[in-house]
């Protein structure tokens, strides 16, 4: 064997030296005038005409834990129904059938083009329009029965959120390969069996992150529910502060609420996330 | 007389303006092992592809066991089978992708158990046992409970051999299988398909491993721009081709 060619002159030996830690002035700097900041931010709403009092007697009220109750109830049920049109809608969108393909593409015109206020005020005043409601010959009710603020909430915010979420799931089964369609197929998979047992749970892992975004949203949307008398947690603090007149201290009671709970859905996403990163390098076993 | 497994007649398939099949009709064997050779475009995997129904003939028709792919003839007339009716077909054709395409939610066995539990409704005792069996013949029974993303390309190409097989198919479809396999992973896929030739399995195998078509094939089968210019034994096509354009090919591969 050869001995390997001499190396170079020239070039010192570096072996030994550690890289230096730089002082980041500029860093410091910023964080010092971001405190400052800040403490002039408190400092001004403590002098301000709030009575904190007030705030942290009606955080933990009655009618706002209820209130902060109502809008979670509402905002999972109207997330349940907008996930389950979005799938359904999804699947049509990417069908063949163009009859189901115009339905899917009618569906998110019309309901991502028209405010969402303004279609929870059509829910509820669905009795305008049709007084009755019902199945000719088998059931019919009034609507101003049947159309409570509850279900005018429901079916405003989960319809709407439905036109969002077909997006979504649509980007989500796009962004899976054909050839996991193809593979699919070989094994004699049908359309629909393919996208519940190998497409639809790799759109999942990229789905994730923006429904979870959609339903933050979605949240913070079942506020306009006030408008209809769903009595969300907006809507009763509003009401405290119609007969106590602590507007600011009741708007800031709600705020925290709302604050509280986006706070812990963030955590809950990053399990899912875990759960549906399945086989992925990045979480593998 | 005996039939065919395979009876292709006069198939024809474009692809927009590009004609991708020129009235291509083809006999395959029970048994019979056959490689595809050719340039890319010259049609061979589109071939495989409209045996397995992924890819709809426009014109002619393949018979597989004696049974017409894809449509059924009625009053003088071709209707298109149902979405079902085609899942039912493929079921007696196994296909092995270049890109592998495992399912990368599921394990090597979950892969492997997936359509006969799923699509066949048997017995998921019954076939884990089976899918056992199978990763030990492709040499991984070590790597039964392994995702996807934790195989090497090889690993993975034999995992999706053994899905295919799992299925029981009569026919096995390789579209170029060790094509986007780094070099010294070829081998232990080639092995695998080797074993399986030498079991009597019927194989239409689209490659460029003339080495493998050499010592496996009992016919190559040599496509240029959608249709087939020579066959024969593989010493013939390989050896000595007739056809000029098959030279040419061959002289340019090798």
């Amino acid at each position: 064997m050869k001995a390997a060619p001499a190396l170079a002159e020239g070039f010192p030996d570096l072996s030994g030296m550690h890289v230096a830690r730089e002082p980041h002035w500029f860093r410091w700097f910023s964080a010092a005038l971001i405190v400052l900041v800040l403490a002039a931010v408190a400092r001004a709403f403590a002098n301000g005409q709030i009575e904190w009092s007030y705030v942290s007697r009606f955080l933990t009220a009655k009618v706002i834990l209820e209130g902060i109750v109502n809008t979670m109830v509402m905002a999972v049920l109207a997330m349940a129904l907008g996930i389950f049109l979005g799938v359904v809608v999804a699947i049509m969108r990417l069908s063949p059938n163009p009859v189901l393909k115009s339905v899917a593409t009618g569906y998110t015109w019309l309901f991502r083009g028209t405010p969402l206020i303004l279609q929870l005020l059509l829910w509820f005043n669905l009795a305008l329009v049709f007084p009755t409601i019902g199945i000719p010959g088998l059931w019919s009710a009034r609507a101003v029965d049947v159309m409570t603020p509850f279900l005018s909430a429901l079916l405003g915010l989960g319809i709407n959120q439905g036109a969002y979420t077909s997006e979504v799931m649509r980007a989500g089964m796009l962004s899976v390969d054909i050839g996991q369609y193809e593979a699919a197929q070989a094994i004699g998979m049908g359309r629909l069996r393919a996208l519940r047992r190998i497409i639809l749970p790799q759109a999942m892992r990229v789905v994730i992150p923006p429904i979870g975004n959609e339903f933050i949203g979605l949240v913070k949307a079942t506020s306009l529910a006030s408008v209809i008398q769903y009595p969300e947690v907006l809507h009763n603090a509003e009401n405290i502060y119609y007969a106590n007149s602590r507007v600011i201290e009741l708007l800031i009671v709600a705020g925290i609420w709302y604050l509280l709970v986006v706070s812990i859905l963030t955590p809950l996403q990053m399990l899912l996330e875990r759960r549906f990163a399945r086989g992925t390098l990045q979480f593998a076993r | 007389m005996t039939k065919p497994l395979v009876a292709i007649r006069s198939v024809s398939k474009a692809f927009g303006e590009f004609q991708a099949l020129k009235g291509v009709s083809l006999d395959v064997w029970a048994g019979e092992v056959m490689c595809l050779i050719g340039a890319s475009g010259s049609g061979k995997t589109t071939l495989l592809r409209c045996i397995n129904q992924l890819t709809a003939i426009d014109s002619g028709g393949i018979w597989l066991d004696g049974e017409l792919l894809g449509v059924r003839e009625e009053g003088g007339r071709l209707h298109r089978l149902t979405e079902r009716q085609l899942a039912q077909q493929r079921l007696k054709t196994g296909m092995v992708f270049q890109r592998f395409n495992l399912f990368p939610h599921k394990t090597a066995i979950e892969n492997i158990t997936e359509g006969p539990v799923q699509v066949q409704g048997r017995k998921p005792d019954e076939v884990r046992a089976e899918a056992i069996e199978l990763l030990r013949r492709v040499g991984l029974s070590a790597k039964a409970e392994s995702y996807p993303a934790q195989l090497s390309g090889g690993q993975q190409q034999r995992v999706a051999i053994a899905r295919a097989l799992a299925m029981k198919p009569m026919l096995m479809l390789f579209d170029e299988p060790t094509s986007a396999l780094d070099p010294e992973l070829v081998g232990e896929v080639l092995a695998v398909m080797k074993e399986l030739a030498r079991s009597g399995m019927t194989m239409m195998v689209v490659t460029h491993e003339l080495g493998f078509a050499r010592e496996v094939a009992d016919r190559v089968v040599y496509m240029d721009h959608g249709a087939i210019v020579e066959q024969g034994r593989a010493s013939e096509v390989l050896g000595a081709p007739r056809e000029a354009r098959t030279k040419a090919f061959l002289s340019a591969v090798i």
